[in-house]
């Protein structure tokens, strides 16, 4: 690689190092974030209403049914999504990625849209899709076989209701994934196959399966993880359908009267599960990590599919009609109907909601601002905060960087649900009252999104060689203009991607935010599950719409910067 | 606190008489009135004056969203420069939001409209309530629909009633009583609302447990009904044509549906229907403590109340709120009466027996 150096003038003659502080600074920064909420979890777990201690939390928690059922149906939950999300996320992944299926790049554009879907909002379009008697695809059923009212194709107030809207928003994990694990191997392992005389589907066997297969673990992991922690989904088609998840659950905790405590006990064995979840995946990823994999060898070979990849595409494209496709055309259909789930005609056509939503809504506004505000800070201080520390444990620039580091990864382990409930705990009562401002959301969705954006970061760091650094530091500067002049402009790609990915993330939060939100500090989240618990559906299709308007509006605009973004438009 | 012994018609009689009263000036002022601690407050300049520099106020309440926004946008309209945030959520959620913010001390809410009158009991014991008596309330309100001191006032009266689907069920095949509801023919097609997000559920789930025991609800729950939160939606649900018969719910967004043209029709159930009175208060921490004041008096003033039976088809206590010509009048219906202290009572009883035997 080569590159022009930017002239950095004399050296300085003050040099004052600011590691050691912006170590101290950011591992207290991370123990607020993280190990305070926590310890109030565990704190509260364990006593009883008066803060004397007690076990009978968890007795509760495993021996009355109102809690052993809804971990059983969660357990079955996260499951079941987890293998659906592997069966089709890996053949699509490959298709994508090994294949010369057409419009490889749309599909994976649209998978990136699905990505943007927050699952609460694809979880109401489903109900207007797959409800059993009014819902849209039922209806259509009926008119075409002539079955009598009652009967219904599909009903999404169902355990197995929720377990496809749960697939159909988690799969784009799993496939990220996969793709980019399948882009990565090289080419000349598969040549070396082909040498040999092992066939297209030998050499798929023998090299490709087995080389992607840590990926898919991954994914399978991902998705289980994911599923086990969604609130959004379940909240709305769990409860109609009578049944409780545990992240339902944990949140009617706090309805009137509240029991912080049977809630901190609640959310102990899906943090538990986390950890030890992610563990076993250290430990079976550590033994089977292939090296080849993250090198930048040879192309990879596409396989021929012949006539096969217009089958191909016809699979791609009926699987992206769950979480795409079918939902936004329901959305649409709901925004301009006089009833939501009526076909729109010249009899029904509206623009009602759209009034309704922009001129009589009070809680629009205040939302959107909120909203908006939130993604931009978070995203801008999570991917400055990611960055650094990035930085510092990738170039071991400090000592007490492992542990820098483990700080930054240790929310993965942490659901959004059981982190809103440790942030309320903490900063709900003296001396920290954040509860009631954007400062507690603010921490909230910094904490979700840094893991993510961290690993992000930290793999561009690696992929950015030391020389150029250690050039500019030779020539005199301290690490900091180092950072600015040189490793920034090298990482901005990524720089933008994470900020992107932390943004869009904020605007599909609800598990956190329903734990944290007041009437002041309502994001757009929080107001579409409102409005859905009374029924208003009309009004969430313009906001869900609204919604998806601003993320993608923002993620073009980030991304056309001058002289900063224009990169990744190429890249994408 | 409100009470409905008698028919509205006889209610009528007693404020009108008491209006008299009070205009005619007459020495002989019922005890009630004379014991008021307050002082009834006109709307004065002055009033709206200090409202307008405070130009805003948040009005929690578990209305129909489009029907408090309907009240926010007609208030604007008379005092423009005031602008009302609506934070609508089910009654039982804001009575959790509302304690919740107290505890940490955030103070957001000015004015407060429930559909559980048990609240303002749980409310004035904490001392949360700004004593704030509007004069039109002091002299068109029977005195048992607001409180001796002024801490609230009852701005709304509704059923919580059945309903059907007209496509989907034919008017002699409908269920006409609660009892209608066990039939077999039913089961998995009925929609109903919950009691701890509902305050209008929570206070008809009350007055079912008390007319037929919870055995009544322990076989409603074998016929695997849907299970939604807000009394708001299973009027929608039915609309939609999700479920043909809802088994609890708001009887006036019915109304309102089938005044749009929709295929609803209200059922008052045989047995009697439960009776919902919805008052609102002044918090007496309002952020905005004359906003809030002068919303209060326009929210009982004659014309908001012959919003909320015109707009909102409620009904009001308003004694010179005129009836929807052609609406269905309350002396009609067979009612059961609402017992707000009892809902107190029991509120955490049914809250659990309920999710004990719905499963959510």
């Amino acid at each position: 690689m080569s590159i022009a150096l930017p002239a950095l003038g004399a050296p300085r003659t003050q040099r004052i190092d600011l590691s050691s502080p912006i170590l101290i600074l950011f591992a207290a920064f991370l123990c607020v974030l993280i190990l305070l909420p926590m310890s109030w979890l565990i704190y509260f777990s364990l006593v009883d209403r008066n803060g004397a201690f007690t076990l009978d939390n968890f007795k509760t928690l495993v021996t009355d049914s109102a809690f052993l059922d809804p971990l059983t149906t969660t357990l079955i939950l996260a499951t079941s999504s987890s293998i659906i999300c592997c069966a089709f996320a890996a053949p699509m992944g490959w298709l994508v990625a090994r294949t010369d299926m057409p419009l490889r790049r749309t599909v994976r554009a649209l998978v990136t849209a699905s990505f943007v879907t927050p699952p609460f909002l694809g979880a109401i379009a489903w109900e207007l899709l797959a409800a059993p008697n009014s819902g849209l695809l039922n209806k259509i059923y009926r008119a075409t076989t002539g079955a009598p009212p009652d009967e219904h194709l599909f009903n999404i107030y169902s355990l197995a209701g929720v377990i496809f809207v749960i697939s159909a928003y988690t799969f784009p994990y799993v496939f990220v994934l996969i793709a980019n694990a399948l882009d990565r191997i090289p080419g000349d392992l598969e040549d070396a196959s082909s040498i040999l005389g092992g066939g297209t589907w030998t050499t798929a066997r023998r090299i490709t399966i087995p080389l992607a297969l840590p990926a898919l673990l991954a994914g399978a992991l991902v998705a289980f993880l994911q599923a086990m922690t969604l609130f959004g989904s379940p909240a709305i088609l769990a409860i109609p359908a009578g049944f409780h998840t545990m992240t339902t659950k944990i949140w009617s905790l706090f309805n009137y009267p509240p029991k912080p405590e049977l809630a901190a006990a609640a959310s102990v064995p899906l943090l538990v599960l986390t950890v030890a979840l992610l563990r076993a995946e250290n430990l079976i990823l550590g033994r089977r990590g292939y090296s080849v994999v993250g090198g930048k060898q040879g192309n990879p070979r596409l396989v021929r599919l012949g006539a096969l990849k217009w089958a191909a595409l016809a699979f791609v494209f009926l699987v992206l009609m769950c979480p795409v496709f079918l939902p936004y055309g329901a959305l649409l259909n709901a925004t301009f109907s006089r009833v939501a789930t009526s076909f729109v005609t010249f009899d029904n056509f509206t623009l009602h909601n759209i009034h309704f939503v922009f001129f009589e809504l009070s809680a629009t506004q205040l939302a959107v601002k909120n909203t908006f505000l939130l993604g931009v800070a978070s995203a801008t201080i999570g991917t400055i905060m990611a960055l650094v520390i990035a930085y510092l444990t990738t170039r071991r620039a400090i000592r007490g960087y492992r542990a820098l580091g483990f700080l930054a990864t240790a929310p993965v382990a942490i659901p959004g649900i059981v982190l809103g409930v440790g942030l309320f705990l903490s900063y709900a009562r003296p001396p920290f009252v954040l509860y009631g401002t954007l400062w507690i959301l603010l921490l909230a969705f910094v904490t979700i999104a840094l893991p993510a954006a961290y690993q992000q970061l930290q793999s561009a760091f690696r992929s950015v060689h030391t020389d150029l650094e250690d050039a500019s530091r030779i020539l005199g500067s301290t690490r900091l203009r180092t950072l600015r002049d040189i490793t920034a402009p090298l990482l901005r790609t990524s720089v933008i991607a994470t900020w992107c990915f932390i943004f869009v993330g904020v605007i599909r939060e609800l598990s956190a935010a329903i734990m944290l939100f007041t009437s002041e500090t309502k994001v757009i989240s929080v107001l579409i599950f409102d409005l859905n618990e009374s029924g208003d559906l009309g009004a969430i299709s313009v906001l869900g719409l609204i919604m998806l308007v601003i993320t993608f509006a923002v993620v073009i605009a980030v991304n056309r910067i001058p002289g900063f973004g224009e990169a990744r438009l190429r890249n994408a | 606190m409100p009470e409905v012994r008698c028919s509205r018609r006889q209610l009528l009689r007693a404020a009108t008489a008491l209006a008299g009263a009070l205009a005619a000036g007459n020495p002989a002022r019922p005890a009630r009135a004379q014991a008021r601690a307050v002082a009834a407050e006109p709307i004065t300049p002055a009033l709206i004056e200090a409202a307008k520099k405070e130009g805003k106020l948040a009005f929690y309440t578990a209305m129909d969203l489009p029907v408090a926004e309907k009240f926010a946008k007609a208030f604007e309209a008379r005092f423009p420069g005031i602008a009302v945030r609506v934070e609508r959520s089910g009654a039982e959620r804001v009575f959790q939001r509302i304690g919740q913010e107290m505890g940490s001390r955030i103070h957001a809410v000015d004015v407060v409209n429930s559909a559980d009158g048990a609240h303002f009991i749980a409310w004035k014991r904490s001392n949360w309530l700004a004593p704030y008596l509007p004069e039109e309330v002091a002299r068109h309100y029977p005195p048992q629909y607001y409180d001796p001191d002024g801490l609230w006032v009852t701005t709304r009266v509704w059923l919580s009633s059945l309903g059907y689907n007209t496509n989907l069920v034919k008017p002699e095949e409908a269920p006409k009583s609660f009892a209608d509801l066990l039939d077999a023919k039913w089961m998995g097609k009925m929609v109903k609302a919950h009691p701890a997000y509902s305050g209008t559920i929570m206070t008809a789930t009350f007055q079912i447990v008390r007319e037929f025991g919870w055995q009544y609800l322990e076989k409603l729950a074998k016929q695997k009904v849907m299970q939604v939160q807000s009394s708001t939606d299973p009027p929608k649900k039915l609309a939609l044509g999700e479920r043909a018969v809802m088994a609890d719910g708001n009887d006036y967004n019915l109304v309102q549906l089938k005044e749009a043209g929709q295929p609803v029709e209200v059922v008052y159930p045989a047995e009697g229907t439960p009776l919902v009175t919805g008052p609102s208060a002044v918090f007496a921490s309002a952020p905005n403590p004359n906003a809030a004041r002068l919303f209060q008096n326009w929210l009982h003033s004659l014309e908001a109340q012959q919003l909320l039976v015109d707009f909102a088809r409620q009904h009001s206590v308003h004694a010179l709120a005129k009836d929807k010509p052609g609406a269905r009048r309350l002396d009609e219906i067979k009612l059961w009466k609402d017992d707000p202290a009892g809902v107190e009572q029991m509120s955490e009883e049914i809250k659990a027996r309920y999710a004990q035997i719905f499963k959510v």
